[in-house]
């Protein structure tokens, strides 16, 4: 608090000076904005929004679970409430949420890009997603969809009487809206960066789109391809993987997985890139090893498109096939691993402060090592057997997406909210909310992994009584974390009018997105930056001070 | 008396020892590096604090020469460290838990085989000596049982979690999964693949017996002896269907002679061949123009849909129990013959 206060300063030498949230007004100025800023917070507006929708499904489930017979819901409510939490996050807010708010606002601005390539590519990327989401909220409200987020066939092409055509082309449109955005950021960084950004001058955070960005855009139309052919088996009855009609279920799982598990890298790493860079910012020090970060995302991205098969161990995959998929996923934890050690070492004789940024990256650093860690235990062979498909599976990917990516995308939100606003949120309750979240998804998804390998199926609405009392551990953890997830909402809101001013560069920070006023005007930079530093040159930056 | 922790199924087949070894494997090597890290991120959070380091510049510190040259070389040692060491780790585990793997999907020898049935919600089973269960298995202790598995509708999964075993059912194909009972108890069978509805329905019971009286409960202790075994309900079903006419045992028909076809190799028109395994038997009855034995002409009609998944397995059985023609040797018992 006292620091925030500390830090808060007159607007600037102009009061007046137009930035780009008073350039203009009006919804008009709104919906059709070419500024990558702007597109920014309407993203930032509708992934909020799935982010509640999202939430509202998983607190159902969670209650639903409170005890073992089936009685808040209907067995097919419940299935409807697990499948559309899943598909609400992770195409609806997780997939977009990093790039598209963080990294679409920082992207130009961290290499000295007046926007993107693509400014109007970028606005459509965004009316792309709307449409999606038109039709997501269609299917929901139209009834609902009850096949799990991952449309497994034939269940999907033939048995489920729920609205599967409308999700599945949901799904398919905002992916094209996931394209755009990659492409966009793909080829910003190639033609835009500023006149001594070299690659390896280049944030981490960068780095991280980048790769994500390259998944996007190699991974997605698979996607597309997918699911329309899923629509085409279920409205016309084009044999592709029924076996009734002469397909095969499992080629469905293959393609799936062939997007879907790159999927879950792009989720994850995004949130790494703000990690590496909070973690300088405030440990005042230069990255330890920037080219191990820098290669480790890239490595991410290339070998997560050959550890798919490691969903189909027990679909009937040859066991060869199973040896080799084990094999990429056990190869896949390394670059993860040096991340972690990168992040731990660049702490060691740091300046450490504990801001709400950087408690976020504790927390990160911590959930994340335990979600990669349960990760080999299903990318094990023999163990993935009695592990897959139950809630042990559950508990990984949430410590993965949850304590993982959102831990991160919070971090970067708080860490670029003065940027964004121009106004500094409340320290005090910041710091709060993430302790929150920290101690609420541990009580949360912990006992999940507990009750997995006791061996509790997932998307279970019904459940043997010997399994109640982790149950309801883990539903007494979910209120928690709800209140964690509220606490920003309510302070970041407040602080868009009552925070006090931010002055251009709050954290004394590193990075030319914060040469810019906050908030920067339209056009970023009044002069085109020139680049004259390696990234994260804390150092420098101490001994200026000193 | 089996639960050994509160979060451990009891353990009742000869792998649920192995895979819980291994499991507790994993668990050291992760509890060791989150307490490394955990540790690690502690100590320097407190050790190097220093409030308002980013927001407020703490006058009169002196910053020390650039250190990151100097320690160039130890630099790239810790890197090369922290790859290789995670690098060894994880080839261990892999290591180790494949070939925990080839034991789980590998059939010991001595494996009887059991028949079973997914469709929504329920569970189907069939012993070779005829009985048949819907949502309970009861099994013998000590012998090992390989269950082949398809289902009648989309996908469901067999999984017992005190046997530490589970495998998709497939539509559309056969699937295979073993066990070998070490105790005796009623355990858990859940559906692990969503299916729909009742999903959270399908469940089920596997009771292990003790070999006597699993022979007093097949012998009729639970409503009586099944009239035919499995073997001879295909029989009455191969000649229900004429199956007979084109496949005599004689191996004179149009048809090539099924004796001792199962695991053959068999040679294709037009070259190849194909392990006469369960999957090929189930394609050639449904799909009898997919692959055509070589001197032979593609002339049977197809019985897709005309054969519900309980009789196929019937007639797998049957085709089984076959002698190699022209009854050379005496058949062994259907049920260990495979």
């Amino acid at each position: 608090m006292q620091t925030s206060h500390a830090m808060a300063e007159v607007p600037g030498p102009a009061p007046q000076a137009l930035d780009y949230l008073n350039a203009d007004y009006g919804i008009r100025s709104w919906l059709f904005t070419i500024d990558h800023k702007r597109i920014a917070i309407l993203y930032l507006l509708m992934i909020t929004i799935m982010f509640v929708v999202g939430g509202v499904f998983a607190a159902a489930v969670r209650l639903e679970l409170l005890t073992p017979q089936g009685d808040a819901f209907e067995a097919d409510t419940y299935n409807k409430l697990f499948t559309m939490h899943g598909i609400v996050m992770i195409f609806f807010f997780l997939i977009p949420s990093i790039p598209a708010v963080l990294g679409n606002f920082c992207l130009p601005l961290m290499i000295g890009a007046r926007d993107l390539a693509f400014p109007r590519i970028n606005l459509l990327s965004w009316y792309v997603y709307m449409v999606g989401a038109v039709f997501g909220t269609f299917a929901i409200v139209a009834g609902g969809v009850d096949t799990g987020w991952t449309f497994y066939t034939p269940y999907s092409t033939t048995a489920s009487q729920t609205n599967v055509i409308p999700a599945v082309l949901a799904g398919f449109i905002v992916g094209f809206s996931t394209i755009l955005t990659g492409l966009n950021f793909i080829v910003t960084v190639h033609k835009m960066r500023a006149p001594g950004m070299t690659w390896f001058r280049m944030p981490l955070f960068v780095w991280a789109i980048y790769a994500t960005s390259l998944i996007q855009m190699l991974a997605t139309p698979v996607l597309a391809i997918t699911l329309l052919l899923l629509v085409l088996e279920r409205g016309l009855h084009i044999g592709i993987f029924d076996p009734a009609l002469g397909g095969d279920p499992v080629l469905f799982q293959h393609m799936f997985w062939f997007y879907s598990h790159p999927a879950v890298y792009i989720m994850i790493l995004p949130s790494m890139g703000v990690v590496s860079e909070i973690v300088t910012c405030f440990s005042r020090k230069q990255i330890f090893g920037y080219t191990f970060v820098a290669f480790s995302s890239l490595g991410i991205a290339v070998i997560g498109f050959l550890v798919w098969g490691h969903h189909l161990f027990v679909s009937g995959q040859s066991a060869y096939a199973g040896m080799l998929f084990s094999l990429l996923s056990f190869l896949v934890a390394i670059p993860s691993a040096i991340k972690v050690f990168n992040w731990t070492a660049t702490l060691y004789k740091g300046k450490i402060s504990w801001d709400t940024p950087m408690l976020y990256v504790f927390g990160f650093i911590g959930l994340f090592t335990i979600g990669g860690l349960t990760g080999l235990f299903l990318a094990a062979l023999g163990l993935d057997v009695h592990l897959t498909d139950t809630y042990f599976v559950v508990a990984h990917f949430h410590y993965i997406m949850v304590g993982g990516a959102i831990m991160g995308y919070l971090g970067g939100l708080h860490y670029w909210w003065p940027k964004i606003t121009g106004r500094l949120y409340p320290e005090f309750w910041a710091k709060i909310a993430a302790v929150n979240i920290f101690i609420g998804f541990n009580l949360t998804f912990f006992p999940q992994f507990l009750l997995g390998y006791l061996g509790m199926p997932r998307r279970y609405h019904a459940y043997p009584e010997e399994f109640q009392v982790l149950n309801v551990l883990s539903t007494g953890g979910a209120p928690v974390l709800g209140v964690g997830y509220l606490l920003p909402m309510v302070y970041l809101i407040w602080s868009m009018r009552y925070g006090p001013r931010a002055s251009a560069n709050p954290w004394r920070a590193t990075g030319l997105e914060w040469t810019t006023p906050s908030p920067p005007t339209t056009h970023n930079f009044e002069e085109v930056p020139v680049v004259t530093q390696d990234a994260y040159d804390y150092p420098a930056m101490e001994k200026k001070v000193a | 008396m089996s639960k050994l922790l509160f979060f451990l199924p009891e353990q009742a087949s000869s792998v649920a020892g192995p895979v819980d070894l291994f499991f507790f494997f994993m668990v050291a090597v992760s509890v060791f590096f989150s307490a490394l890290i955990a540790v690690l991120l502690v100590f320097f959070a407190i050790r190097y604090h220093q409030s308002g380091a980013a927001t407020a510049p703490a006058a009169g510190v002196v910053v020390g020469p650039e250190p990151e040259h100097a320690h160039a070389q130890g630099a790239m040692l810790l890197e090369i460290v922290w790859t290789v060491i995670p690098l060894g780790l994880v080839l261990v585990m892999f290591a180790w838990s494949t070939s925990l793997y080839f034991t789980l999907v590998r059939p010991p020898a001595d494996a009887v085989a059991m028949y079973a049935v997914g469709k929504q919600w329920m569970w189907k089973f069939q012993h070779p000596e005829g009985q048949r269960e819907i949502n309970e298995l009861h099994v013998p202790l000590g012998q090992a049982v390989k269950l082949t598995m398809s289902s009648e509708d989309v996908i469901h999964s067999f999984f017992v979690p005190a046997f530490r075993v589970k495998q998709d059912v497939v539509p559309g194909r056969y699937t295979q999964v073993w066990f070998r009972p070490t105790r005796v108890g009623r355990y858990h069978l859940f559906c692990a693949e969503y299916c729909g509805t009742q999903h959270s329905g399908m469940i089920g019971w596997v009771e292990v017996m003790k070999p006597e009286d699993y022979q007093a409960w097949l012998s009729g202790a639970a409503g009586g002896a099944p009239r035919q075994t499995l073997a001879q309900a295909g029989e009455q079903l191969f000649t229900e269907r004429a199956c007979v006419t084109c496949h005599p045992e004689s191996g004179e028909g149009r048809g090539p002679s099924l004796g001792g076809l199962p695991g053959a190799a068999v040679t294709l028109e037009g070259g190849g061949t194909v392990v006469a395994d369960d999957g090929y038997l189930r394609e050639s009855i449904l799909n009898p123009a997919a692959k055509i034995v070589a001197g032979f002409q593609p002339l049977m009609p197809t019985f897709q849909g005309q054969l519900s998944e309980e009789q196929l397995v019937q007639l797998l059985a049957y085709i089984k129990s076959l002698g190699v023609k022209p009854a050379a040797e005496a058949p062994a018992p259907p049920a260990t013959k495979d």
